[in-house]
């Protein structure tokens, strides 16, 4: 007596091909389809990957309800770290992880139940892209990526059998400009405190990645050699901020933004000339018809990562469904999804089969469009023979310079950001 | 003999006045004393833990950025105030005493709640748009010659942080104004002219004095939710300014939590202060 698969309905097995084949193959737990309709699992996480269209897919591959609520990173920070009861599964980048993983209020994961395990991007799992690539400063995701055992609460130095979270999304992130108002090449990071841009400039005000962002730009000005950028001493970041501050103090910057919609506002609006940006918030401009460019940098990318973590108050039937809905989510219609918006999947070979070649040349290869790219929503975003900027998937991820990053003087940063913003 | 209805009025009064107390003591002291003494705890990345120390308040008096912050806090709430003051008292004068029939007086005063029907964020972010480089404001003041270059100061300043204030709040200094006013015996006025005052004598002895109660209550609405403020700040100002608000928001954000509240106590020790001296000038009680 064979009860299909979790919401694996005959439907979206033929649908879905091979991956899901490969899904239904797995010692993932076996639920009947009866029990997991009345399942809802509570999701929150930040707005790049917390979108409905996902938890429409879910209730029709797998059976059962998500609820997706989408914040801001510190907001997510505050959720995961203070309202365990509220959620079943967080989605957090992994700089958050360092703050969150030692309350306890997450779950390891066992990498035994998951399917795709093999197949995720090595960054994830020893930090290496490539065999000899070298890995970047912050905190890499591999770093806080495994715990020794469930229940503990320190990360371990190696792949073990327990994730913290299993990961899912994650980019290369650099300087967003408007080429039309700028009109000549910018090449590096230290080009957002160029006088040129007096008044024209912003960063972002979430201090764990606007530090990265500033530390980018002090290197390549030449002004601090950091020993890790990702892990700075107090005179690392008091040097950081004098800079930051006088050039506030003499006006530089239009604004600081923190939210995906204030940033787009900024460029859109022309406020702005040249920001750090995120790359969906790019597209949502460029979808406006206004030219907008994700600018590779000779000093590389700012990067991060996102995964998926457990509640610890998770278990039973609830507990299988959410193994069900990870192991979905590495099988490739997300990685799709996201990849068709600038992300990359953390299995980008099952991510390949839910794109056309076109789409997977441009995205992911680095390849010229053969035909007009469009977002997963439908919007067109380049025109056949366009080109991504920072090429392929090797050479963007590959010159990831740092990782946002919660470094030892965290606190300390946090004070001192605070004054930033008040100077 | 008498002794004991007395004592049953004392018990009366007492269960009569139970249920506020209990509801005053749980939402609103029980909060403040939880925050008091939270504000003396210490804090780790991801948690709070029971301490008594004085950290967070030694490093709150000890950096000059608090300073600065109170001080851009108290200019606000100035410069809010003075202006909401002017603008509330004329709006609520020309209501009370230009315009004759109450049925117009009421239309009148209803179509000032009108901008109250959206929220207030709706209300703040509409004027970035208007006020930004290539917004309404400046293109207008270029097609008309008054400018050539774009103002930069219309947006992302302490103009459109006040600008936004002024705003948001100046009908809470015209409705009670306003509520004043229409208690005023209106023979007073007459006397007054009788006597020969001219208009400007009628308002600077009669009108305003009668009015300073509702002066006061609008003052104390403005000032309060000036210094609370943290939105308004953060959005009008693009993160670039800071208020007390925003530092508390931007602790909580950060989880330094007993920073957050070490933050708050000073802040509400702060505006109890402005109230009371606000009330050594008008007996509101008295007044009311």
């Amino acid at each position: 007596m064979t009860k299909p698969k979790v919401g694996y309905t005959r439907r979206s097995l033929l649908k879905t091909g091979g991956a899901a084949l490969a899904a239904s193959a797995l010692p993932a737990p076996m639920l009947w389809a009866q029990d997991t309709k009345d399942i809802v699992l509570r999701q929150f996480g930040t707005g790049v990957s917390n979108l409905n269209d996902v938890a429409n897919k879910v209730k029709e591959d797998l059976g059962f309800t998500l609820e997706m609520t989408a914040l801001d990173s510190d907001a997510v920070t505050q959720r995961a770290a203070t309202q365990p009861d509220s959620f079943d599964i967080a989605d957090i980048e992994y700089w958050i992880c360092k703050k969150v993983w030692p309350t306890g209020n997450l779950q390891a994961m066992d990498v035994s139940k998951i399917a795709n395990y093999d197949k995720i991007v090595g960054i994830f799992k020893s930090g290496k892209l490539t065999e000899d690539s070298v890995i970047a400063q912050g905190t890499a995701p591999h770093t806080v990526g495994f715990v020794p055992e469930q229940g503990a609460t320190t990360f371990a130095d190696e792949q073990t059998n327990w994730m913290t979270l299993i990961p899912t999304i994650y980019n290369a992130d650099t300087l967003g400009i408007r080429p039309d108002l700028i009109g000549r090449p910018i090449e590096t990071w230290a080009e957002l405190l160029n006088p040129e841009f007096k008044g024209k400039a912003s960063i972002l005000d979430i201090s764990s990645i606007g530090i990265m962002d500033m530390a980018m730009v002090c290197e390549a000005m030449g002004e601090i050699q950091y020993g890790d950028k990702g892990n700075m001493t107090r005179e690392e970041i008091d040097k950081t901020f004098a800079i930051f501050t006088e050039a506030k103090q003499n006006g530089q910057f239009r604004a600081f933004w923190k939210t995906f919609d204030e940033s787009v506002n900024l460029m859109a609006s022309g406020e702005v000339v040249i920001q750090s940006m995120w790359s969906p918030a790019i597209t949502a401009v460029k979808s406006r018809g206004i030219d907008c460019v994700y600018q590779p940098l000779k000093e590389g990318y700012r990067s991060w990562g996102g995964g998926i973590g457990l509640s610890k108050s998770l278990s039973g039937m609830e507990l299988d469904a959410a193994y069900d809905y990870i192991n979905w989510y590495l099988s490739g219609w997300v990685g799709g999804y996201l990849m068709r918006q600038g992300y990359y999947s953390a299995v980008p070979e099952t991510s390949k089969e839910f794109m056309s070649e076109n789409e997977w040349g441009y995205w992911f290869e680095g390849k010229e469009a053969t035909d007009v790219i469009t977002s997963p929503t439908g919007d067109k975003l380049a025109e056949a023979g366009a080109v991504r900027d920072g090429g392929s998937f090797e050479e963007r991820m590959g010159s990831v310079a740092c990782w946002n990053a919660v470094m030892d003087e965290n606190q300390y940063m946090v004070r001192k950001w605070n004054e930033f913003i008040a100077s | 003999m008498s002794a004991t209805p007395l004592k049953n009025r004392h018990l009366l009064g007492w269960l009569m006045a139970m249920p506020l107390s209990v509801i005053l003591a749980a939402f609103l002291i029980a909060p403040i004393v939880m925050i008091v003494i939270v504000s003396f705890w210490g804090a780790t990345e991801y948690s709070i833990y029971p301490a008594f120390q004085f950290d967070n308040y030694e490093f709150l008096f000890g950096s000059p950025v608090t300073y600065r912050v109170f001080g851009a806090t108290l200019k606000y709430a100035l410069i809010t105030w003075a202006l909401t003051l002017a603008i509330g008292f004329t709006v609520a004068y020309f209501l009370a005493f230009h315009v004759r029939s109450l049925t117009m007086q009421i239309a009148l005063f209803l179509i000032c709640t009108i901008p109250f029907w959206t929220s207030n964020i709706i209300r703040m972010i509409s004027w970035i748009p208007f006020l930004g480089r290539n917004g309404i404001a400046n293109q207008t003041l270029i097609s008309w010659g008054v400018i050539d270059e774009p103002l930069e100061w219309l947006l992302y300043s302490d103009f459109s942080v006040i600008l936004a204030f002024v705003h948001l709040y100046t009908l809470f200094m015209v409705v009670p104004i306003f509520n004043t006013m229409m208690r005023i015996d209106k023979s007073l006025l007459e006397a007054a002219r009788d006597n020969g005052a001219s208009g400007f004598q009628t308002l600077l002895h009669v009108i305003l004095p009668l009015t300073k109660p509702g002066i006061m209550i609008g003052t104390i609405f403005v000032v309060t939710l000036v210094m609370g403020d943290f939105i308004t700040v953060r959005f009008m100002s693009g993160s670039q300014r800071a208020n007390v608000g925003r530092l508390i928001s931007n602790d909580i954000g950060l989880l330094q939590y007993p920073s957050a509240a070490a933050t708050a106590v000073v802040l509400l020790a702060t505006v109890l202060i402005v109230i009371a001296i606000l009330l050594r000038f008008v007996n509101i009680r008295k007044e009311l």
